[in-house]
């Protein structure tokens, strides 16, 4: 079982990310797998990074044949806390209704991994940790990174784990694009692949989104030019108006209509004032405040580039059907009628360059009023519809209902 | 989505599908095109030994197919069998849904690109039943093969055994095998005339190859 921390947080300094936020980015309460120069990661951007560190939970146990194995790939501001107390939240994992005993990725029968992304702020080489060569954060000295420079990164983990085929890669959004990635870098070592509410590139429209959040971090004066852990500082504000803005484009109008509606926050009538009248902004304004308490501004930075860079076809001459040629993986591709941030009709291009390349896909579209977060959500039909996957690909993988 | 409902319900079709899976060679790669449930991919798979694909424009059909661990995509058969390759199935199956495509030649011939051969089966309405309606009530045939009114049935090209052979003269489909079902599900003796089979067939499940 993984090692897993119950600490919960402690109230924030009001300028800083609480001190186990800060702590996690070089000392995680998970399991850690390092890498020195002699194993370099090579990155997209043509630079390496000599040290790298990964941390990783993992949660079941890996069968004889070690072919049971999924890797979890988690989205923007997720962690490799899926499904144990989060060690600075102190919250369940932020998929603790798919990933358990008995669960649609059931752990009694697979063994599930799921590491911190690289840029991350959980424990995997990210902005917030220390760089060996100077000591101190590498803040903005870390080079740009890419989805397929966090692909690269699992891949030496499982290297190290001694697992070369995964049974299944799964992840919702940008851990989505981590599944395309995977299914296209390394086919043979990927038996099954569940991308839900993905796309094979970040469209234009999501890319303004990203830059608005950036702008809201690096015009926040505590920024300081990207070097606030080292002065002390944090862009407090300026992520959270990022985090607020983000989190619009995770629900729909339906679903925050029908929870929030025009309804005031603890009051009868308007203050013709500036204040949190209404309760959907007293409700963005906890999303920002507390997300900052456990969330590296500059990783913020940093992942939403990766998925802004992410553009699977344009690595294939600009056809995505190549990227999957050949493929022997079985996929099942999953969308939300109502998730207009990767809608419907951006997984089912990839549908359409699977049956081109000729693969074995399956594609359901969940009816649903929640939006892109619905992946995260109580979704019975999305639950069904990964348990029948699944099951069927154990099958076809020969792997009992017991490790 | 609105999807439309899925054309007649599967279980008056079992004696058309049994039909289909014989016609099936076994361990070939198999798409089925309007898969409903799965009913018939999972016959074919327990049958056949099928490598199995569908395609199905209801979303819940597809729920309940992926669920069961079948490859099953949600698409229209009038708009998504371009994106498939020449040649990539050994047979392309279009069960009970034709009569609801809104081309059904550019179905079948797309059925013919796609795979090597091609098994269509549909309701006949040139039954005789079905004529006696029309021609004794006036009225557009309801029962319970047929059981949507007008204007709110999804099949909206109905045609007879005679129809369908003439439009494979046309898209130069050859017929290998045809097979008619009486009402009772029953087969019509392969020795008997077009005009008997377009009479009594209620049920046609025809096996095509370019």
């Amino acid at each position: 079982m993984a090692t897993t921390s119950d600490t919960a947080s402690a109230a924030p300094p009001p300028a800083l990310r609480s001190n186990d936020a800060l702590n996690q980015a070089d000392h995680p309460a998970s399991l850690v797998a390092c890498f020195g120069p002699d194993e370099p990661l090579l990155l997209d951007s043509g630079h390496r990074l000599d040290h790298l560190q990964i941390a990783y939970q993992t949660y079941g146990t890996l069968n004889a044949e070690r072919s049971n194995a999924i890797l979890v790939c988690h989205a923007l501001t997720g962690d490799q806390h899926v499904a144990n107390t989060h060690p600075v939240t102190g919250k369940p994992g932020w998929w603790t209704d798919m990933v358990g005993s008995g669960k649609p990725i059931d752990t009694d029968r697979y063994f599930v991994i799921c590491a911190n992304v690289l840029g991350g702020c959980m424990g995997t080489t990210g902005p917030a940790s220390t760089n060996p060569a100077t000591g101190e954060a590498y803040a903005v000295d870390l080079p740009v990174i890419t989805v397929r420079d966090m692909v690269r990164s699992q891949a030496k983990l499982l290297d190290r784990l001694g697992i070369e085929t995964l049974f299944s890669v799964a992840g919702g959004s940008m851990g989505g694009m981590q599944v395309l990635q995977w299914a296209s870098t390394y086919p043979d070592r990927v038996f099954s692949a569940l991308p839900i509410a993905a796309a094979a590139r970040h469209s234009s429209q999501n890319i303004a989104f990203h830059e608005v959040g950036r702008q809201a971090v690096m015009a926040d004066p505590e920024w300081r030019l990207g070097r606030y852990l080292r002065e002390g500082a944090s862009p407090r504000k300026g992520l959270a108006v990022a985090r607020m803005a983000a989190h619009i484009t995770y629900l729909s109008d339906d679903a925050l209509h029908r929870k929030f509606g025009r309804n005031l926050q603890d009051r009868d009538k308007p203050t013709f004032g500036f204040d949190a009248d209404f309760q959907i902004e007293s409700y963005l304004r906890h999303q920002g405040r507390t997300f900052v308490d456990r969330f590296d501004a500059n990783s913020y930075l940093y992942l939403t580039r990766a998925m802004d860079y992410f553009d699977l076809a344009a690595d294939y001459d600009g056809r995505l059907a190549n990227a999957f040629k050949g493929t022997r993986t079985r996929f099942c591709v999953v969308s939300f009628t109502s998730d207009w941030l990767f809608p419907t009709v951006e997984n089912k291009a990839v549908v359409r360059a699977l049956n081109a390349a000729a693969a074995s896909v399956s594609f359901v579209e969940i009816e649903t009023d929640r939006g892109h977060d619905a992946f995260l959500l109580d979704e019975p039909e999305l639950y069904a519809t990964i348990r029948g996957f699944l099951s069927s690909a154990a099958h076809a993988r020969g792997i009992g209902t017991k490790p | 989505m609105n999807a439309p409902p899925a054309a007649p319900p599967r279980n008056v079709a079992r004696d058309d599908l049994l039909a289909i899976a014989e016609l099936v060679a076994p361990g070939t790669r198999v798409l089925d095109v309007g898969c409903g449930d799965g009913s018939l991919l999972t016959l074919l798979e327990a049958t056949r030994g099928v490598d199995g694909r569908g395609i199905e424009i209801s979303q819940k059909g597809v729920n309940e197919c992926v669920a069961r661990g079948l490859s099953v995509i949600q698409g229209d058969a009038d708009t998504d069998l371009v994106d498939y390759p020449d040649d990539a199935f050994d047979f392309v199956i279009l069960s009970q849904t034709l009569q609801a495509t809104r081309h059904p030649r550019h179905v079948v011939e797309q059925m013919l690109r796609i795979g090597q051969k091609a098994i269509v089966s549909f309701p006949n309405f040139g039954h005789w039943r079905i004529r006696g309606l029309i021609t004794f009530t006036g009225r557009m045939p309801v029962n319970n093969n047929l059981p949507y009114a007008w204007y709110e049935t999804p099949n909206i090209h109905f045609c007879t055994i005679r129809d369908f052979v003439a439009l494979c003269d046309e898209v130069h489909a050859h017929i290998e095998k045809g097979i008619a079902l009486n009402a009772k599900g029953q087969r019509i003796g392969l020795n008997a005339p077009w005009w008997f089979w377009n009479l009594f067939g209620q049920q046609a499940v025809f096996l095509l190859n370019r």
